[in-house]
Protein backbone atom coordinates (compact mmCIF):
# COMPACT_ATOMS: atom_id res chain seq x y z
CA UNK A 1 0.00 0.00 0.00
CA UNK A 2 1.53 3.55 -0.90
CA UNK A 3 1.62 6.06 1.27
CA UNK A 4 0.11 9.04 0.62
CA UNK A 5 3.34 11.18 -0.29
CA UNK A 6 4.31 8.96 -2.63
CA UNK A 7 0.58 8.89 -4.05
CA UNK A 8 0.66 12.70 -3.69
CA UNK A 9 4.29 12.40 -5.60
CA UNK A 10 2.14 9.94 -8.45
CA UNK A 11 -0.17 12.87 -9.08
CA UNK A 12 2.46 16.16 -8.55
CA UNK A 13 4.59 14.02 -12.12
CA UNK A 14 1.67 13.08 -14.02
CA UNK A 15 1.79 9.01 -12.94
CA UNK A 16 -1.84 9.28 -12.18
CA UNK A 17 -4.30 12.13 -11.58
CA UNK A 18 -6.35 13.42 -9.01
CA UNK A 19 -9.04 12.50 -10.74
CA UNK A 20 -8.68 8.54 -11.07
CA UNK A 21 -7.59 8.48 -7.04
CA UNK A 22 -11.18 10.19 -6.54
CA UNK A 23 -13.13 7.86 -8.47
CA UNK A 24 -11.15 4.85 -6.86
CA UNK A 25 -12.09 6.30 -3.95
CA UNK A 26 -15.74 6.55 -5.15
CA UNK A 27 -16.24 3.15 -7.02
CA UNK A 28 -14.40 1.42 -3.38
CA UNK A 29 -16.91 3.54 -1.40
CA UNK A 30 -20.32 2.27 -3.43
CA UNK A 31 -18.69 -1.32 -3.04
CA UNK A 32 -19.17 -1.19 0.64
CA UNK A 33 -22.19 -0.09 1.69
CA UNK A 34 -22.72 -3.05 3.46
CA UNK A 35 -20.60 -1.66 6.19
CA UNK A 36 -22.80 1.42 6.81
CA UNK A 37 -19.15 3.58 6.96
CA UNK A 38 -20.62 6.14 5.09
CA UNK A 39 -24.08 8.53 5.68
CA UNK A 40 -23.24 10.74 1.94
CA UNK A 41 -21.19 10.85 -0.40
CA UNK A 42 -19.79 14.46 -2.07
CA UNK A 43 -19.21 13.48 -5.74
CA UNK A 44 -19.59 16.34 -7.55
CA UNK A 45 -18.09 18.90 -5.32
CA UNK A 46 -14.90 16.18 -5.03
CA UNK A 47 -14.73 15.60 -8.74
CA UNK A 48 -14.62 19.31 -9.78
CA UNK A 49 -11.74 19.86 -7.01
CA UNK A 50 -9.48 16.79 -7.99
CA UNK A 51 -10.30 18.76 -12.41
CA UNK A 52 -8.73 21.68 -10.32
CA UNK A 53 -6.05 19.77 -9.09
CA UNK A 54 -4.99 18.05 -12.62
CA UNK A 55 -4.77 21.53 -14.27
CA UNK A 56 -2.52 22.70 -11.82
CA UNK A 57 -0.56 19.95 -12.66
CA UNK A 58 -1.01 20.19 -16.25
CA UNK A 59 -0.11 24.05 -15.93
CA UNK A 60 3.09 23.19 -14.46
CA UNK A 61 1.54 25.15 -11.01
CA UNK A 62 2.48 24.07 -7.61
CA UNK A 63 0.42 21.78 -5.97
CA UNK A 64 -0.05 21.00 -2.04
CA UNK A 65 1.36 18.30 0.48
CA UNK A 66 -1.94 16.30 -0.11
CA UNK A 67 -2.59 17.06 -3.53
CA UNK A 68 -5.23 15.14 -4.72
CA UNK A 69 -5.86 12.44 -1.44
CA UNK A 70 -9.15 11.72 -1.20
CA UNK A 71 -10.16 11.59 2.58
CA UNK A 72 -13.33 11.43 4.37
CA UNK A 73 -14.51 13.26 7.36
CA UNK A 74 -17.06 12.02 10.48
CA UNK A 75 -20.25 13.91 10.14
CA UNK A 76 -19.91 16.06 12.87
CA UNK A 77 -17.35 17.85 11.21
CA UNK A 78 -19.00 20.94 8.97
CA UNK A 79 -18.03 20.45 5.39
CA UNK A 80 -19.78 21.31 2.08
CA UNK A 81 -21.00 19.02 -0.52
CA UNK A 82 -23.49 17.01 1.62
CA UNK A 83 -25.45 17.63 4.99
CA UNK A 84 -23.49 17.62 8.51
CA UNK A 85 -25.89 15.48 10.79
CA UNK A 86 -24.10 14.56 13.40
CA UNK A 87 -25.88 11.27 12.67
CA UNK A 88 -29.20 12.91 14.29
CA UNK A 89 -32.29 13.56 13.14
CA UNK A 90 -32.24 17.37 14.42
CA UNK A 91 -29.92 17.84 11.65
CA UNK A 92 -30.71 15.65 9.33
CA UNK A 93 -30.66 18.47 6.54
CA UNK A 94 -28.40 21.04 7.86
CA UNK A 95 -26.23 22.02 5.18
CA UNK A 96 -23.20 23.96 6.82
CA UNK A 97 -22.77 27.58 6.17
CA UNK A 98 -19.05 27.16 6.42
CA UNK A 99 -16.36 24.53 6.66
CA UNK A 100 -14.46 23.59 9.90
CA UNK A 101 -10.59 24.73 9.97
CA UNK A 102 -9.22 21.35 9.69
CA UNK A 103 -11.10 20.68 6.36
CA UNK A 104 -10.17 24.35 5.20
CA UNK A 105 -6.37 23.04 5.98
CA UNK A 106 -6.55 20.08 4.16
CA UNK A 107 -8.15 21.53 1.18
CA UNK A 108 -5.71 24.17 0.96
CA UNK A 109 -2.59 21.38 0.70
CA UNK A 110 -5.02 19.56 -2.05
CA UNK A 111 -7.19 17.52 0.02
CA UNK A 112 -10.54 15.98 -1.58
CA UNK A 113 -13.41 15.18 1.29
CA UNK A 114 -15.08 12.39 -0.92
CA UNK A 115 -17.67 11.87 2.04
CA UNK A 116 -18.97 11.81 5.37
CA UNK A 117 -18.76 9.13 7.70
CA UNK A 118 -21.14 7.70 10.14
CA UNK A 119 -21.15 8.44 14.53
CA UNK A 120 -22.60 7.76 17.67
CA UNK A 121 -25.31 10.52 17.18
CA UNK A 122 -23.32 13.83 18.49
CA UNK A 123 -20.35 11.04 18.81
CA UNK A 124 -21.84 10.02 22.30
CA UNK A 125 -20.88 6.04 22.46
CA UNK A 126 -18.55 3.69 22.01
CA UNK A 127 -19.70 1.49 19.04
CA UNK A 128 -21.34 3.73 16.60
CA UNK A 129 -24.73 1.93 17.41
CA UNK A 130 -26.46 4.82 18.74
CA UNK A 131 -26.44 6.12 15.32
CA UNK A 132 -30.20 7.50 14.24
CA UNK A 133 -29.54 5.91 11.17
CA UNK A 134 -28.25 2.81 11.92
CA UNK A 135 -24.79 0.88 13.33
CA UNK A 136 -21.61 0.84 11.07
CA UNK A 137 -20.27 -3.22 10.46
CA UNK A 138 -16.53 -3.99 12.03
CA UNK A 139 -14.08 -3.94 8.87
CA UNK A 140 -12.56 -7.19 9.49
CA UNK A 141 -16.10 -9.27 11.18
CA UNK A 142 -19.75 -7.29 10.08
CA UNK A 143 -21.83 -9.25 12.74
CA UNK A 144 -19.43 -6.95 15.22
CA UNK A 145 -19.15 -3.32 16.19
CA UNK A 146 -17.01 -0.93 14.53
CA UNK A 147 -16.19 0.84 17.75
CA UNK A 148 -17.17 4.43 18.17
CA UNK A 149 -18.23 7.14 18.29
CA UNK A 150 -15.82 7.62 14.67
CA UNK A 151 -16.71 4.18 14.04
CA UNK A 152 -17.25 4.66 10.06
CA UNK A 153 -13.74 6.49 9.66
CA UNK A 154 -12.42 3.93 11.02
CA UNK A 155 -13.90 1.56 8.77
CA UNK A 156 -13.25 3.30 5.39
CA UNK A 157 -9.81 3.51 6.68
CA UNK A 158 -9.40 0.03 7.19
CA UNK A 159 -11.46 -1.39 3.70
CA UNK A 160 -8.78 1.47 1.67
CA UNK A 161 -11.96 3.52 0.75
CA UNK A 162 -9.31 6.76 1.33
CA UNK A 163 -5.90 6.95 2.74
CA UNK A 164 -6.87 8.90 5.84
CA UNK A 165 -9.80 9.89 7.54
CA UNK A 166 -10.53 12.20 10.15
CA UNK A 167 -12.80 11.49 13.60
CA UNK A 168 -13.32 13.55 16.91
CA UNK A 169 -11.61 11.60 20.26
CA UNK A 170 -13.50 13.01 23.27
CA UNK A 171 -12.82 10.14 25.52
CA UNK A 172 -11.74 7.37 23.29
CA UNK A 173 -13.37 7.79 19.69
CA UNK A 174 -10.84 7.68 17.68
CA UNK A 175 -8.63 5.48 19.40
CA UNK A 176 -11.20 2.34 19.83
CA UNK A 177 -12.58 1.93 16.77
CA UNK A 178 -8.86 2.57 15.34
CA UNK A 179 -7.88 -0.74 17.73
CA UNK A 180 -11.30 -2.54 16.51
CA UNK A 181 -10.68 -2.12 12.98
CA UNK A 182 -7.42 -2.64 13.31
CA UNK A 183 -5.42 0.85 12.04
CA UNK A 184 -3.94 4.10 13.06
CA UNK A 185 -5.62 5.94 15.12
CA UNK A 186 -4.48 10.06 17.20
CA UNK A 187 -5.84 11.66 19.88
CA UNK A 188 -3.30 14.76 19.81
CA UNK A 189 -2.39 16.52 22.92
CA UNK A 190 -5.88 18.98 23.82
CA UNK A 191 -5.07 22.12 22.15
CA UNK A 192 -3.23 20.82 19.15
CA UNK A 193 -5.85 20.68 16.38
CA UNK A 194 -8.47 23.59 15.85
CA UNK A 195 -12.24 22.45 16.52
CA UNK A 196 -14.20 25.48 14.93
CA UNK A 197 -16.58 24.10 12.23
CA UNK A 198 -16.92 21.06 14.55
CA UNK A 199 -19.82 19.83 16.58
CA UNK A 200 -19.18 20.11 20.08
CA UNK A 201 -19.33 17.65 22.50
CA UNK A 202 -17.49 18.15 25.67
CA UNK A 203 -15.29 21.05 25.25
CA UNK A 204 -12.99 20.69 27.52
CA UNK A 205 -11.50 17.41 26.03
CA UNK A 206 -12.85 17.37 22.60
CA UNK A 207 -10.18 16.85 20.31
CA UNK A 208 -9.53 16.40 16.40
CA UNK A 209 -7.63 13.47 15.41
CA UNK A 210 -7.25 11.09 12.63
CA UNK A 211 -6.82 7.53 11.28
CA UNK A 212 -4.24 6.15 8.54
CA UNK A 213 -3.12 2.65 7.59
CA UNK A 214 0.78 3.63 8.15
CA UNK A 215 2.13 6.06 10.63
CA UNK A 216 3.91 8.42 8.03
CA UNK A 217 0.68 9.23 7.09
CA UNK A 218 -1.11 10.12 10.34
CA UNK A 219 2.22 12.79 10.90
CA UNK A 220 1.44 13.90 7.61
CA UNK A 221 -2.23 15.06 8.39
CA UNK A 222 -1.67 15.91 11.76
CA UNK A 223 1.63 18.78 10.42
CA UNK A 224 -1.23 20.11 8.21
CA UNK A 225 -4.07 19.96 10.79
CA UNK A 226 -2.39 21.44 13.77
CA UNK A 227 -1.85 25.35 14.83
CA UNK A 228 -3.41 27.68 16.41
CA UNK A 229 -6.38 28.99 14.74
CA UNK A 230 -8.02 32.41 16.44
CA UNK A 231 -11.23 30.40 16.20
CA UNK A 232 -10.69 28.43 18.47
CA UNK A 233 -9.04 29.96 21.80
CA UNK A 234 -7.76 26.71 23.11
CA UNK A 235 -5.42 26.15 20.65
CA UNK A 236 -1.99 26.27 21.36
CA UNK A 237 0.82 28.29 19.99
CA UNK A 238 2.04 25.94 17.29
CA UNK A 239 4.40 23.29 18.81
CA UNK A 240 4.35 20.38 16.61
CA UNK A 241 6.25 19.07 14.17
CA UNK A 242 7.03 15.56 13.08
CA UNK A 243 10.07 13.84 14.06
CA UNK A 244 12.33 10.76 12.48
CA UNK A 245 12.02 7.45 13.48
CA UNK A 246 13.49 6.65 16.90
CA UNK A 247 16.68 5.90 17.18
CA UNK A 248 17.12 6.37 20.77
CA UNK A 249 16.66 3.53 24.12
CA UNK A 250 13.48 5.09 25.57
CA UNK A 251 11.85 4.32 29.34
CA UNK A 252 7.98 3.05 28.87
CA UNK A 253 5.54 2.31 31.41
CA UNK A 254 2.96 -0.40 31.29
CA UNK A 255 -0.02 0.69 33.31
CA UNK A 256 -0.33 -2.09 35.95
CA UNK A 257 -4.31 -2.01 35.92
CA UNK A 258 -4.68 -1.92 32.43
CA UNK A 259 -3.53 -5.56 31.86
CA UNK A 260 -5.45 -6.77 35.26
CA UNK A 261 -7.88 -9.75 34.94
CA UNK A 262 -10.80 -7.73 34.06
CA UNK A 263 -9.21 -7.53 30.70
CA UNK A 264 -9.34 -9.81 27.84
CA UNK A 265 -6.85 -12.46 27.36
CA UNK A 266 -6.18 -12.14 23.49
CA UNK A 267 -5.88 -8.32 24.40
CA UNK A 268 -3.35 -8.97 27.55
CA UNK A 269 -1.20 -11.32 25.51
CA UNK A 270 -0.87 -8.99 22.59
CA UNK A 271 -0.16 -6.22 24.82
CA UNK A 272 2.66 -8.72 25.92
CA UNK A 273 4.05 -9.75 22.72
CA UNK A 274 4.21 -5.60 21.67
CA UNK A 275 6.44 -5.27 24.96
CA UNK A 276 8.74 -7.89 24.31
CA UNK A 277 9.18 -6.21 20.52
CA UNK A 278 9.75 -2.83 22.42
CA UNK A 279 12.38 -4.59 24.62
CA UNK A 280 13.78 -6.33 21.24
CA UNK A 281 14.21 -3.01 20.00
CA UNK A 282 16.22 -1.44 23.16
CA UNK A 283 13.40 -0.31 25.27
CA UNK A 284 13.49 -0.27 29.00
CA UNK A 285 9.91 -1.33 29.84
CA UNK A 286 8.56 -1.28 33.65
CA UNK A 287 5.29 -2.48 34.91
CA UNK A 288 4.00 1.15 36.59
CA UNK A 289 0.64 1.83 38.77
CA UNK A 290 -1.92 4.70 38.51
CA UNK A 291 -4.40 3.50 40.78
CA UNK A 292 -6.09 6.38 40.21
CA UNK A 293 -7.30 5.39 37.07
CA UNK A 294 -9.91 3.26 38.76
CA UNK A 295 -11.78 6.83 39.48
CA UNK A 296 -11.73 7.87 35.85
CA UNK A 297 -14.63 6.57 34.24
CA UNK A 298 -16.42 7.57 37.10
CA UNK A 299 -14.76 11.72 36.49
CA UNK A 300 -15.87 11.08 33.04
CA UNK A 301 -19.45 10.53 33.11
CA UNK A 302 -19.93 13.36 35.04
CA UNK A 303 -17.79 16.34 33.65
CA UNK A 304 -18.63 15.10 30.03
CA UNK A 305 -22.14 14.90 30.54
CA UNK A 306 -22.26 18.44 32.44
CA UNK A 307 -20.40 20.04 29.10
CA UNK A 308 -22.86 17.97 26.74
CA UNK A 309 -26.05 19.78 28.44
CA UNK A 310 -24.28 22.42 28.18
CA UNK A 311 -23.29 22.64 24.68
CA UNK A 312 -26.22 20.23 23.60
CA UNK A 313 -28.83 23.76 24.33
CA UNK A 314 -28.24 24.97 21.45
CA UNK A 315 -30.08 22.52 19.17
CA UNK A 316 -33.54 23.64 19.60
CA UNK A 317 -34.96 23.56 16.32
CA UNK A 318 -35.29 27.57 16.21
CA UNK A 319 -32.77 29.02 13.93
CA UNK A 320 -31.28 25.83 11.94
CA UNK A 321 -32.53 22.09 12.62
CA UNK A 322 -35.65 20.20 12.09
CA UNK A 323 -38.23 21.73 14.07
CA UNK A 324 -41.19 19.44 15.67
CA UNK A 325 -44.86 21.38 15.03
CA UNK A 326 -45.84 23.02 18.14
CA UNK A 327 -48.09 26.19 19.31
CA UNK A 328 -46.05 27.47 21.94
CA UNK A 329 -42.08 27.68 22.09
CA UNK A 330 -41.51 25.54 25.42
CA UNK A 331 -43.51 22.59 23.37
CA UNK A 332 -40.97 23.70 20.38
CA UNK A 333 -37.97 23.16 21.95
CA UNK A 334 -39.12 20.03 23.79
CA UNK A 335 -40.63 17.99 21.14
CA UNK A 336 -37.89 19.17 18.40
CA UNK A 337 -35.36 18.18 21.24
CA UNK A 338 -37.28 14.84 22.21
CA UNK A 339 -37.43 13.57 18.52
CA UNK A 340 -34.19 14.96 17.29
CA UNK A 341 -32.05 13.36 20.05
CA UNK A 342 -31.48 9.53 19.70
CA UNK A 343 -31.83 7.67 23.70
CA UNK A 344 -28.22 8.17 24.96
CA UNK A 345 -28.06 11.84 24.04
CA UNK A 346 -31.34 12.26 26.28
CA UNK A 347 -29.26 10.00 28.95
CA UNK A 348 -26.33 12.20 28.89
CA UNK A 349 -28.27 15.96 28.28
CA UNK A 350 -30.01 14.34 31.92
CA UNK A 351 -26.95 13.73 33.66
CA UNK A 352 -25.45 16.68 33.33
CA UNK A 353 -28.55 18.72 34.18
CA UNK A 354 -28.21 16.43 37.04
CA UNK A 355 -24.68 16.96 37.87
CA UNK A 356 -24.72 20.83 37.75
CA UNK A 357 -27.95 20.99 39.71
CA UNK A 358 -28.05 22.79 42.54
CA UNK A 359 -27.65 20.83 45.45
CA UNK A 360 -25.51 18.39 43.51
CA UNK A 361 -22.67 20.47 41.98
CA UNK A 362 -20.26 20.02 44.86
CA UNK A 363 -20.80 16.28 45.05
CA UNK A 364 -20.85 15.27 41.55
CA UNK A 365 -19.13 18.31 39.30
CA UNK A 366 -16.46 19.87 41.48
CA UNK A 367 -15.70 16.13 43.41
CA UNK A 368 -14.92 15.20 39.12
CA UNK A 369 -13.22 18.24 38.80
CA UNK A 370 -10.90 18.37 41.79
CA UNK A 371 -10.38 14.02 41.26
CA UNK A 372 -9.11 15.01 37.54
CA UNK A 373 -6.51 17.47 39.60
CA UNK A 374 -4.84 14.15 41.02
CA UNK A 375 -5.00 12.39 37.79
CA UNK A 376 -3.20 14.72 35.96
CA UNK A 377 -0.46 14.86 39.08
CA UNK A 378 -0.35 11.47 39.22
CA UNK A 379 0.72 11.13 35.30
CA UNK A 380 3.01 13.95 35.78
CA UNK A 381 4.77 12.45 38.58
CA UNK A 382 4.79 8.99 36.55
CA UNK A 383 6.47 11.19 33.15
CA UNK A 384 8.90 12.52 35.22
CA UNK A 385 10.78 9.05 35.12
CA UNK A 386 8.92 7.52 31.86
CA UNK A 387 9.37 8.96 28.59
CA UNK A 388 6.02 7.18 27.23
CA UNK A 389 3.30 4.92 28.69
CA UNK A 390 1.63 1.75 27.41
CA UNK A 391 -1.76 -0.02 27.47
CA UNK A 392 -4.08 -2.00 25.62
CA UNK A 393 -6.45 0.72 23.35
CA UNK A 394 -9.63 -1.02 25.26
CA UNK A 395 -9.98 -3.78 27.64
CA UNK A 396 -11.95 -6.22 24.47
CA UNK A 397 -11.74 -6.72 20.66
CA UNK A 398 -14.46 -5.97 18.82
CA UNK A 399 -18.23 -6.91 20.42
CA UNK A 400 -20.98 -8.33 19.00
CA UNK A 401 -23.53 -5.77 17.45
CA UNK A 402 -26.20 -5.40 19.49
CA UNK A 403 -24.38 -6.83 22.85
CA UNK A 404 -24.07 -4.30 25.30
CA UNK A 405 -26.85 -1.70 23.75
CA UNK A 406 -29.08 -2.81 27.09
CA UNK A 407 -26.78 -1.25 29.02
CA UNK A 408 -25.27 1.90 29.20
CA UNK A 409 -22.68 1.33 31.99
CA UNK A 410 -21.31 -1.80 30.26
CA UNK A 411 -21.19 0.55 27.36
CA UNK A 412 -19.24 3.28 28.91
CA UNK A 413 -16.53 0.70 30.25
CA UNK A 414 -15.77 0.18 26.58
CA UNK A 415 -13.74 3.40 27.50
CA UNK A 416 -12.29 2.74 30.48
CA UNK A 417 -8.87 2.50 28.86
CA UNK A 418 -9.03 5.98 26.84
CA UNK A 419 -10.39 8.14 28.78
CA UNK A 420 -8.05 8.71 31.56
CA UNK A 421 -5.29 10.37 28.94
CA UNK A 422 -8.36 12.61 27.98
CA UNK A 423 -9.41 14.10 31.07
CA UNK A 424 -5.83 14.93 31.51
CA UNK A 425 -5.58 16.49 27.75
CA UNK A 426 -2.59 13.76 26.75
CA UNK A 427 -1.62 12.70 23.45
CA UNK A 428 -2.24 9.05 22.62
CA UNK A 429 -2.05 6.91 19.90
CA UNK A 430 -3.23 3.66 18.98
CA UNK A 431 -1.05 1.11 17.19
CA UNK A 432 -2.45 -1.95 15.27
CA UNK A 433 -0.63 -4.98 17.61
CA UNK A 434 -2.11 -8.24 16.62
CA UNK A 435 -5.00 -10.14 16.35
CA UNK A 436 -7.11 -12.30 18.33
CA UNK A 437 -7.24 -16.35 17.32
CA UNK A 438 -10.50 -15.42 15.36
CA UNK A 439 -8.46 -12.57 13.23
CA UNK A 440 -10.13 -9.92 15.35
CA UNK A 441 -8.03 -6.79 15.67
CA UNK A 442 -6.30 -5.66 18.41
CA UNK A 443 -4.39 -2.26 19.64
CA UNK A 444 -2.34 -0.65 21.95
CA UNK A 445 -2.09 2.83 23.19
CA UNK A 446 0.71 4.69 23.56
CA UNK A 447 0.97 8.06 25.93
CA UNK A 448 2.97 10.98 25.89
CA UNK A 449 3.64 13.99 28.46
CA UNK A 450 1.41 16.92 27.68
CA UNK A 451 2.50 18.21 24.00
CA UNK A 452 4.71 14.76 23.32
CA UNK A 453 2.89 13.96 20.36
CA UNK A 454 5.84 13.75 17.77
CA UNK A 455 7.64 11.19 20.40
CA UNK A 456 5.02 8.87 20.44
CA UNK A 457 4.52 8.77 16.48
CA UNK A 458 8.45 8.58 16.19
CA UNK A 459 8.25 5.71 18.88
CA UNK A 460 5.35 4.28 16.43
CA UNK A 461 7.02 4.49 13.83
CA UNK A 462 10.33 2.98 14.87
CA UNK A 463 8.18 -0.29 15.86
CA UNK A 464 6.84 -0.14 12.59
CA UNK A 465 10.57 -0.91 10.93
CA UNK A 466 11.27 -3.23 13.34
CA UNK B 1 -29.18 1.41 41.50
CA UNK B 2 -29.05 5.25 42.73
CA UNK B 3 -32.81 6.33 43.97
CA UNK B 4 -34.47 7.95 40.98
CA UNK B 5 -38.38 8.46 40.59
CA UNK B 6 -40.10 9.01 38.09
CA UNK B 7 -41.07 12.12 39.01
CA UNK B 8 -37.25 13.24 39.25
CA UNK B 9 -37.12 12.19 35.63
CA UNK B 10 -39.94 14.43 34.66
CA UNK B 11 -37.70 17.41 36.43
CA UNK B 12 -34.68 16.23 34.65
CA UNK B 13 -36.76 16.73 31.51
CA UNK B 14 -37.92 19.68 32.24
CA UNK B 15 -34.86 21.10 32.45
CA UNK B 16 -33.44 19.91 29.58
CA UNK B 17 -36.16 20.94 27.24
CA UNK B 18 -37.04 17.74 26.47
CA UNK B 19 -40.91 16.40 26.09
CA UNK B 20 -40.79 12.29 27.21
CA UNK B 21 -43.43 9.97 27.06
CA UNK B 22 -44.41 7.68 29.55
CA UNK B 23 -42.52 4.81 28.35
CA UNK B 24 -39.31 6.62 27.96
CA UNK B 25 -39.70 8.39 31.52
CA UNK B 26 -39.77 4.47 32.80
CA UNK B 27 -36.76 3.67 30.32
CA UNK B 28 -34.82 6.54 31.79
CA UNK B 29 -35.53 6.54 35.38
CA UNK B 30 -33.73 2.87 34.90
CA UNK B 31 -31.14 3.93 33.26
CA UNK B 32 -30.08 7.03 34.45
CA UNK B 33 -30.44 5.34 38.20
CA UNK B 34 -27.67 2.99 37.08
CA UNK B 35 -25.85 5.68 35.72
CA UNK B 36 -25.42 7.98 38.93
CA UNK B 37 -24.83 4.67 40.95
CA UNK B 38 -21.82 4.50 38.99
CA UNK B 39 -20.48 7.59 38.89
CA UNK B 40 -21.44 8.36 42.62
CA UNK B 41 -18.43 6.00 43.47
CA UNK B 42 -16.38 8.90 43.00
CA UNK B 43 -17.88 10.70 46.32
CA UNK B 44 -15.08 7.88 48.18
CA UNK B 45 -12.26 9.35 46.81
CA UNK B 46 -10.52 11.93 49.13
CA UNK B 47 -9.80 15.23 46.92
CA UNK B 48 -9.24 17.21 50.55
CA UNK B 49 -6.79 20.04 49.54
CA UNK B 50 -7.21 19.66 45.66
CA UNK B 51 -8.29 22.23 43.59
CA UNK B 52 -10.75 21.93 40.40
CA UNK B 53 -9.40 21.34 37.12
CA UNK B 54 -11.51 23.38 34.34
CA UNK B 55 -9.58 23.08 31.39
CA UNK B 56 -5.88 21.69 30.71
CA UNK B 57 -3.77 24.03 28.25
CA UNK B 58 -2.94 26.83 31.01
CA UNK B 59 -3.82 29.32 28.07
CA UNK B 60 -5.31 32.50 29.88
CA UNK B 61 -7.41 35.24 28.43
CA UNK B 62 -7.24 34.24 24.67
CA UNK B 63 -8.37 38.01 23.18
CA UNK B 64 -9.12 38.72 19.68
CA UNK B 65 -10.65 41.94 17.84
CA UNK B 66 -14.49 42.85 18.13
CA UNK B 67 -14.68 42.91 14.19
CA UNK B 68 -17.40 41.20 12.64
CA UNK B 69 -16.60 38.83 9.32
CA UNK B 70 -18.98 38.93 6.80
CA UNK B 71 -16.70 36.56 4.68
CA UNK B 72 -17.55 33.74 7.33
CA UNK B 73 -21.25 33.04 6.29
CA UNK B 74 -24.04 35.96 5.40
CA UNK B 75 -27.35 36.66 6.31
CA UNK B 76 -28.93 34.52 3.78
CA UNK B 77 -27.40 31.44 4.22
CA UNK B 78 -28.14 31.70 7.48
CA UNK B 79 -31.57 32.73 7.21
CA UNK B 80 -31.93 29.95 5.24
CA UNK B 81 -31.07 27.20 7.35
CA UNK B 82 -34.10 28.40 9.67
CA UNK B 83 -37.10 25.71 9.44
CA UNK B 84 -39.39 29.21 9.30
CA UNK B 85 -38.32 32.31 8.56
CA UNK B 86 -40.23 35.47 7.39
CA UNK B 87 -39.39 39.50 6.83
CA UNK B 88 -35.68 38.57 6.98
CA UNK B 89 -36.15 37.39 10.32
CA UNK B 90 -36.17 33.55 12.24
CA UNK B 91 -39.90 32.92 12.62
CA UNK B 92 -41.04 31.22 15.77
CA UNK B 93 -44.38 31.21 18.03
CA UNK B 94 -46.00 33.12 20.09
CA UNK B 95 -44.01 34.23 23.04
CA UNK B 96 -45.69 36.34 24.97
Amino acid sequence: MATISQLVNDVATGTTTARSLVEQALAQARSITEYHALLSLTDERALKRADDIDARVTAGKDVGRLAGMPFVVKDNFLAFGAPTTAASKILESFHAPLQATAVEKLEAEGAICIGKSNLDAFAHGGSTENSAYGPTHNAVDQSRVAGGSSGGSAVVTALDVVPFALGTDTGGSIRQPASFNGVYGIKPSYGTVSRYGVVAMASSTDTIGCFARNIEDVELVMDVMAGQDPRDGTTLPDFFAPLPANARPLKIGVIAETIDAGVDESVRCATDQFVERLRAAGHTVDTVDLPIMESALAMYYIIVPAEISSNLARYDGVRYGRRASASTLAELYGRSRDQGFVTENKRRIMIGSYVLSSGYFDAYYQQAQKARTLLIDAYRKLFETYDVLLSPTAPTPAFGIGENTSDPVKMYLADVMTVPPSLAGLPALSVPAGTTSDGLPIGVQLIGAYRADALLMSLAHQMEEV
Amino acid sequence: MSDISSDDVRHLAQLSSLSLDEQEVEDLRVDLGNILEYIGELSALDTQGMAPTYQVTGLQNVMRDDTIHHDIANREALLALAPASRDNQVEVPKVL
